[in-house]
């Protein structure tokens, strides 16, 4: 019997058939792949926390590698002895802080009495206590977003930033070893004032060598993504600023 | 030729040169431009799209007779979506960093007009196995220029292959930054993969003029 694929009812049927199947391929198959593709997540965010910390398989003087992933658990679980989340001025400790999505945290905290849990990790580096607090801003085109070490002083003692789709070769540079070691040694505080860190155009200090002037040379032909880098420092940074003045 | 007859053959090897889909055709230049400025992500995207291309092909000419002409290429883009979701997850799961890198990239081969071309002009008239040969050959067609593309955008922008510095480092001078060499950051912008591209093609009808249309 020819098949008459000209029919309406045909064509339906077709349609609701070829959806079904579809359908439950992909469904089977994400839901099959899901652990992989959670537990890949979870380790970006362990090696990201950890290049912050200046934990790294950096060789050259341009890498930026990260711990490997098969032994990115135990090395995060050496230099990271506690995570805790501040929420409205009090410290709770949750070993799975670094699983906070603080994009839901921002949209939730702005609809009034939703207090925003902050995410911040305590680590030891070289003898020192060490702090690391996750940021998150806008660049150009995307998201950009990253993690910054501090001192008890406010003092960067190192930085990882990453980006969704920043330009190649300019905005996406952010990532780059070059610009992201210019911000260690710099300052937040100015005397007890919150200052922020500024990416400057024209910055008569290029070679970054004065670390007191809250200012790191910026990025030829990538402004916008710059920008977003001195903003999402000022923004995010501050909140955690009464904080670590309890600490001093 | 044993296993292929030069009729299948020709399927093959045509699609790499003479009929190749991107010089020739002038399809496909979207992610040409978009993810050529490394090698890396080019061979990924090449055996994505050779993935895709190669089941897609069989897949529609399998249906071929069971689709109905009014949503053919509705039926169509389902295939390819499919397919794209498919190889979006499996590197997500098993190659992170590298569909981090590729990102949009492999979602716009949904878009890639040389799938939609083949499954139209061929899959849709020739059997299973014949379908499978054009899929294949078109997807090397657009994977060699790929490749290409990307070799030396990151030999002149970038200076490396595959992340590895075989001009020399540009920070401490040494190799060919020695003499004076400097990167080419032009490279590194998408235009300039149109004009690469464009001189592949220029090349490549001037050695065969048979291709030049008057």
């Amino acid at each position: 019997m020819a098949l008459n694929t000209e029919k309406n009812s045909y064509t339906i049927i077709f349609s609701i058939v070829m959806v079904l199947v579809v359908g439950s391929i992909l469904a089977g198959l994400a839901s099959g792949l899901k652990p992989l593709v959670k537990a890949n997540e979870r380790f970006e965010k362990q090696q990201n926390i950890l290049y912050a910390l200046g934990v790294n398989n950096n060789e050259g003087a341009n890498d930026v590698a990260f711990v490997s992933t098969d032994n990115v658990e135990q090395e995060f679980a050496k230099y990271i002895t506690k995570q805790y989340v501040l929420q409205g001025g009090e410290l709770i400790e949750d070993d799975e802080a670094y699983l906070i999505d603080i994009k839901k945290e921002e949209t939730k905290a702005k609809n009034g009495s939703y207090e925003r849990r902050l995410p911040i990790f305590f680590g030891q580096k070289d003898g020192k206590d060490v702090y690391v607090v996750p940021i998150r801003g806008k660049g150009l085109w995307d998201a950009i977003w990253g993690f910054v070490a501090l001192d008890k002083e406010m003092v960067v003692t190192g930085v990882y930033f990453d980006h969704k789709g920043e330009t190649p070769g300019l905005g996406a540079e952010i990532k780059q070893r070059y610009f992201m070691d210019d911000f260690t040694g710099e300052k937040f505080l100015d005397g007890e004032a919150f200052e922020g860190i500024t990416v400057a155009k024209g910055n008569n200090d290029p070679k970054n060598e004065r670390k007191d002037d809250h200012k790191i040379d910026a990025l030829a032909g990538a402004t916008i993504t710059g920008d977003g880098v001195s903003a999402m420092l000022k923004k995010d940074v501050k909140m955690y600023m009464p904080y670590f003045k309890t600490l001093n | 030729m044993g296993l292929l007859s030069k009729k299948d053959s020709k399927l093959i090897s045509d699609p790499l040169l003479d009929n190749n889909p991107i010089t020739i055709q002038v399809l496909g230049i979207c992610s040409a431009l978009a993810i050529t400025a490394q090698l890396k992500p080019s061979i990924v995207m090449a055996v994505s799209v050779l993935f895709v291309m190669g089941v897609g092909n069989v897949v529609i000419s399998l249906m071929r007779n069971i689709i109905p002409s009014k949503i053919r290429i509705i039926a169509q883009l389902i295939v390819v979506a499919t397919l794209v979701i498919i190889v979006d997850q499996v590197l997500k799961a098993f190659a992170y960093t590298l569909s981090k890198e590729l990102s949009v990239f492999i979602g716009l081969i949904i878009t890639n007009c040389i799938i939609m071309g083949r499954f139209e002009a061929f899959a849709l008239a020739n059997g299973p196995w014949r379908s499978f040969l054009d899929g294949i050959g078109n997807a090397l067609g657009y994977g060699l220029i790929l490749v290409v593309v990307g070799f030396f955008r990151e030999l002149l922008g970038s200076g490396t292959l595959f992340g590895l510095k075989v001009m020399g480092d540009p920070v401490e001078k040494t190799g060919l930054f020695a003499l004076g060499y400097e990167n080419n950051g032009f490279m590194v912008l998408p235009p300039m993969a149109l004009i690469v591209v464009g001189i592949i093609i220029w090349i490549q009808r001037s050695r065969n003029k048979a291709l030049i249309e008057d």
